[in-house]
């Protein structure tokens, strides 16, 4: 398998790697994908009183370019109004890392992690909709 | 010849020996001039040029046949062992179809030796697909239980590719001979690694292949027992009748002439290669062990390969750490299959769970292996494994006391 320059950047310098605090009201938590499929991510985001994500970390399990698509979705997620982070589609992933087929499922799957974060987040402030949208892993 | 510890390591550090392993300068020396002086067609009966062609390629059979304690005659090139598996199975299949239609392999067998058994199971005969144990051994009582009245083969290889576990070939055999079937095993990763012997081992076919034992690729062969029990093949390539008829084609001169001299290497330097390549193994896995938590060998710790460890890193995605240590070439699963995103078949059947086989690597030393190459590789991949682990969720939601297995995980 061959990488893309950018890729292989993210790769061996991912940005925004980390954990946020899922318990903190402010933080939305997503967790999607499973052990056994070979790719796991965690993203989570910080989002301010105006609606606008301050802070987006990650950690994933997966190869090279599951890792790249989390750290490429933190970058895009730090500093955006949770509404344009909502129209964050796999394809701008697939495009700006050079993904080849074999590796889309890895941008559908930082698509499913940002929905599932903004969906979490949407769940806390909003408890009158709590429904079963987040897929937090507890 | 081998490398030594003060010499200075060489990038990238080749590691995947199970997948091919470096040509012996020595093997090659012995090649060049079948390709510029030597260049005669060995079934070439009129002039000099063929009969030099033929009396090296008779040495080679001599040489390779020692190797593995047959009769020159017995010994019939191929161009590798995925030819050699076709042609045992499906040579043994339609020259005793008339005898039976039933043949015994098992799911850890390399895809040369599954795919041809798939194949003959579209042309009408029937197939048992042995299960393994957690380590990947047959249980020899399912063997015994498996085979019928008109069983005619059990294929089951000498070593797995994959994860290096070591079949009883002497008892298989036995049950084989007990009960009148023939016996293949594709011995592909066994020479310079394990002894072989076909009188002892009971085998009536053995698949080899140069390019696995420091000579060249495209070259290979079948041994065929020619005596208690003589064992007819139907001929899976038509033509000039080469080979007694069983394979006919042009030999490939040069490519026979280093697989013998691969032989006689593999051979003569065995008791002390074999020793060093268990130490060097040993000291890789010990030194992963030592430093890493959580590291999990896969396949049979004692009757196994003695150059190769696969080794599953949980909370780190195989694929992730390969390309994390790209001065260091290894497997990840089968190289055969390692295109597809699917775990490897081998340690799926094996029951360790997908995560486990997602988190695979296979290392496999050399003769060319040094002290200082498997000390190097140890530091990098531990660092790396440090790496992704600090990187992966799934680290982290143990180290917070949580049950990966309770999780419910949304499956894509």
């Amino acid at each position: 398998m061959t990488y893309s320059d950018k890729v292989l950047d993210h790769y061996n310098n991912p940005r925004n790697v980390g954990s946020l605090d899922k318990d903190d009201p402010n933080v939305g938590t997503g967790i999607v994908g499973a052990p056994e499929c070979g790719d796991v991510m965690k993203l989570q985001i910080r989002v301010d009183d105006q609606g606008r994500i301050v802070d987006a970390k990650f950690k994933t399990y997966g190869c090279g370019s599951a890792i790249a698509s989390s750290s490429l979705a933190t970058e895009w997620l730090k500093g955006s109004k949770i509404d344009d982070a909502m129209q964050i589609r796999n394809t701008q992933i697939v495009e700006e890392l050079a993904l080849p087929p074999v590796k889309i499922h890895c941008s559908v799957l930082a698509e499913d992690a940002i929905k599932a974060a903004i969906a979490d987040y949407k769940r806390k402030h909003e408890p009158a909709e709590s429904s079963t949208q987040a897929q937090g892993a507890s | 010849m081998t490398a030594h510890a003060d010499d200075p390591i060489p990038f990238p550090i080749y590691m995947d020996n199970s997948a091919t392993t470096r040509c012996d300068p020595r093997v090659v020396d012995r090649m060049l001039p079948f390709f510029t002086t030597e260049y005669g067609n060995a079934a070439s009966r009129n002039h000099a040029f063929g009969w030099h062609a033929e009396a090296a390629v008779e040495a080679a059979r001599e040489e390779v046949a020692r190797l593995i304690g047959a009769t020159a005659k017995e010994i019939l090139w191929t161009s590798g062992s995925t030819e050699s598996n076709n042609l045992a199975i499906k040579g043994v299949a339609e020259m005793y179809r008339a005898k039976g239609t039933h043949l015994i392999t098992c799911v850890t067998e390399h895809k040369a030796v599954l795919d041809t058994m798939k194949h003959l199971e579209q042309q009408g005969f029937s197939v048992s697909y042995l299960p393994v144990d957690p380590l990947g051994h047959v249980q020899l009582d399912q063997l015994r239980a498996a085979i019928r009245e008109d069983t005619i083969l059990i294929s089951l290889m000498a070593a797995n590719n994959e994860i290096g576990t070591l079949h009883p070939i002497a008892e298989i055999g036995r049950i084989a001979k007990e009960r009148g079937v023939l016996f293949h095993t594709d011995a592909t990763q066994a020479p310079g690694r394990i002894a072989l012997d076909v009188e002892t081992m009971g085998v009536d076919l053995m698949s080899l292949s140069a390019h696995k034992m420091y000579g060249p690729k495209g070259v290979g062969c079948l041994y065929v027992r020619r005596k208690n029990p003589r064992v007819r093949l139907t001929a899976q390539m038509d033509g000039g009748g080469h080979e007694r008829g069983m394979r006919s084609g042009t030999l490939n001169v040069p490519g026979i002439v280093g697989m013998g001299e691969a032989a006689r290497l593999a051979r003569e330097s065995f008791a002390t290669e074999v020793q060093r390549l268990a130490a060097l193994r040993d000291r890789l896995e010990n030194g992963l062990k030592a430093r890493l938590k959580d590291v999990h060998v896969n396949g049979d710790p004692q009757r196994r390969l003695p150059h190769l460890c696969n080794v599953s890193f949980p909370y780190v995605e195989g694929e992730s750490l390969i390309m994390g240590i790209k001065e260091i070439a290894v497997s990840s699963g089968s190289a055969c299959t390692s295109a597809s995103l699917e775990p490897s078949y081998v340690l799926k059947s094996l029951g360790v769970g997908d995560e486990l086989a997602h988190s695979s690597i296979r290392f496999s030393l050399g003769r060319f292996t040094s002290e200082a190459e498997v000390d190097y590789a140890v530091d990098r991949v531990c660092r790396e494994v440090e790496r992704l682990r600090a990187m992966s969720p799934l680290y982290e939601m143990v180290q917070e006391g949580i049950d990966l297995s309770k999780v419910k995980w949304t499956v894509h």
